[in-house]
């Protein structure tokens, strides 16, 4: 067994080692007490490592051989879309006329830039079917927020009573806690058989107190919806509203609209979708697409044209307000506009059908050992459930904490809700079918060491630089912080 | 493994007669076992109103957030503070210590349109497939 070195920067701290130098003040040094208040002094320096700059390096770099990245192997997250992200994304949205500008800079030094986000909002709009796109949410959830506040101004304006948001059973937990944060009651309707949303139940449940409705297409089960424009027309019969959660679009490029289906709006993840970075919490997107009736609502500013200027409208009465300081994560913006200008129309509807060839692909390869909860074809992703294991003593965490020992990344497990044991695949797009073969020679190999040698899969992983974390102890007692011990020479996590 | 002196509902919770016009209530072992480590919960106050099906609080596992539904109409008169400090508990005996709420019921009889424990267990059979 290899050791691995899983000091903290902290740990590697010798007294002297540096790796920058400020260069000389070349202006008459000030006081700091008289430049800033007392209370923003410290009366000792910040303990700091003291390490050189090829330490650092080092360090870093170690950890992300350490650490499971789309850049090093499979990555088949569902509902996570944990596609690849192209390196030609990073030289667009490092362009230093991009790049170098401050949020802040007035609109006639940054017209470049405001020019380029007019122009994605209306391709995204293009691509998504909706009238024009707000690019302020910082992530799928803030999509979420931002729609259904719109939904909200909407009713008051029209002094509709509203008082319930419908969702299905298989919602990702973002929807009824969006719709509960907006101030709305939250009103569950069931799955069909077949995991496909219920028209009859739905029928049960709308009526004038609805809002609107919550719904993901393709559902979190990988399947489309196929009643989704009955259930449109049915909720804009009592002036409901549906808002689409678009986290799944990466099956829909080029080949059907949210707009089409009567959604009145959707939310794109930019870093799922259109390939940008995520994972670690780093920054996302998640633009709202939107039909022209909640189009006075949007909130400020807003980048329109006039005379062929660029400008940030925020002369607008009816909006909700703030929701970004600035205009949205232009970074992640510029990346997924370098995504789309580089493949096409075209483009897009090849990687939507690569995904979906992708997972029916795999999803036949593994199901004898890992049975579909839903039968049938599937859209981007499918969900499997693994209760059979049960009689071995296995479950669906320790088979993905087995895979770890191979190299490639779990599946998602224990969403959707509605699925006993499952395991959620989303190989999308990325993966060649060579990779997409191994993939699931792995999987039959753990299956059959399930059946054979139980013991090996439960005490996994093996192979991985840590063992099986203490997943519980970590969310009951959460110590993120590294402390100095009061000697001052090491630390401990706390 | 499943009580016979508790009647169950769909989303396995149980309820326990507990003397004094007085139940308890709690989530079942297979519950537990289905969510996993548990490590958070919330409760409500003494004095809350109950009703019958309807959520009372949450349950958050490592993996997912579940509402907790009231088997019955009534008003807490004790939550579990041991499960609250450690919701461990609650993984370790969900029939026993684990148990949630103690509650003043008004109609006992609301445990007649409840599970019983055969029924429950066929549920548990038929989920499982
Ligand atoms: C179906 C679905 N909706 C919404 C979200 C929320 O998106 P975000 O994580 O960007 O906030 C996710 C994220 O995983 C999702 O899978």
């Amino acid at each position: 067994m290899k050791s691995r070195d899983l000091r903290l920067i902290y740990d590697r701290s010798a007294p002297g080692h540096e790796g920058y130098r400020l260069p000389d003040l070349d202006v008459p040094e000030q006081p700091l007490d008289r430049i800033l208040p007392k209370e923003a002094l410290r009366a000792e320096p910040p303990l700091l490592p003291e390490v050189s700059e090829p330490e650092v390096v080092r360090h870093y770099i170690r950890l992300s051989t350490l650490n499971h990245h789309v850049d090093k192997d499979t990555y088949p997250l569902g509902s996570c879309t944990m596609k690849y992200n192209p390196k030609l994304n990073e030289d667009l949205c490092r362009l230093p006329g991009l790049a170098g500008i401050h949020p802040m800079a007035p609109e006639e030094l940054a017209q470049g830039l405001l020019g380029l986000l007019h122009r994605f909002t209306g391709e995204l709009a293009e691509i998504v079917g909706m009238d024009t796109v707000s690019l302020h949410p910082a992530a799928g959830a803030q999509g979420e927020l931002l729609g259904i506040r719109l939904i909200r101004q909407y009713h008051d304006h029209r002094r509709n009573k509203k008082k319930t948001v419908i969702i299905p059973d298989s919602a990702h937990g973002t929807n009824p806690a969006t719709a509960r944060m907006v101030g709305y009651e939250t009103v569950e309707v069931r799955s069909k058989e077949d995991g496909r949303l219920d028209l009859g139940a739905l029928r049960e449940v709308v009526n004038e107190e609805t809002a609107g409705l919550m719904v993901t297409n393709p559902s979190t089960l990988g399947l489309f919806e196929s009643e989704i424009a009955e259930a449109s027309e049915l909720l804009h019969s009592v002036d409901g509203l549906v808002y689409m959660d678009g986290a799944n679009l990466n099956a829909m490029l080029g080949l059907t609209r949210p707009g089409d289906m009567g959604a009145d709006m959707v939310h794109i993840n930019l870093h799922k979708t259109f390939s940008t970075p995520h994972g670690g919490g780093g920054p996302g997107a998640g633009p709202l697409g939107i039909k022209a009736k909640l189009e006075p609502f949007l909130p400020v500013p807003v980048i329109v044209e006039r005379d062929g200027r660029y400008l940030l409208d925020s002369d607008r009465p009816h909006s909700i307000g703030r929701l970004h300081p600035y205009v949205g994560n232009v970074g992640v913006i510029l990346r997924a506009f370098a995504y789309i200008r580089s493949l096409g129309g075209d483009g897009l509807a090849r990687i939507s059908r690569g995904a979906i060839l992708n997972a029916n692909y795999l999803m036949k390869k593994i199901e004898e050992d890992y049975p579909v909860a839903k039968p049938g074809w599937c859209m981007h992703e499918f969900v499997s459930t693994l209760s059979w294991m049960r009689k071995q003593g296995v479950k669906n965490i320790d088979v993905a904490k087995r895979l770890l020992d191979h190299g490639v990344h779990a599946p998602t497990v224990s969403f959707p809700l509605i699925v006993p044991d499952c395991f959620m695949i989303e190989p999308t797009e990325s993966e060649s079918p060579t990779s997409l073969d191994r993939y699931a020679e792995i999987l039959r190999e753990i299956a059959r060491e399930v059946r054979e040698d139980p013991e090996t899969v439960k005490s996994a992983p093996h192979r991985t630089p840590v063992r099986r974390l203490d997943e519980a102890g970590a969310a009951r007692k959460l110590r993120v912080r590294w402390r100095p011990k009061p000697d001052g020479e090491r630390g401990s996590n706390d | 493994m499943i009580p016979k002196d508790c009647r169950y509902t769909k989303e396995h919770e149980w309820v326990r007669l507990d003397g004094d016009g007085h139940v308890k209530i709690g989530i079942t072992d297979f519950a537990q076992d289905q969510l996993g480590d548990i490590v958070f919960i919330e409760l409500p106050e003494p004095g809350a109103k109950l009703t019958q099906h309807q959520p009372f609080g949450t349950l958050e596992a490592v993996k997912t957030v579940s509402d907790l539904y009231s088997p019955v109409d009534g008003e807490v008169a004790e939550a579990n503070q041991a499960v609250q400090e450690d919701p461990g508990v609650i993984n370790k005996a969900p029939y026993e210590d684990g148990w949630l709420l103690r509650a003043k019921i008004e109609d006992t009889a609301q445990l007649d349109n409840l599970l019983t424990p055969e029924q429950y267990e066929e549920q548990i059979k038929e989920m499982e497939g």
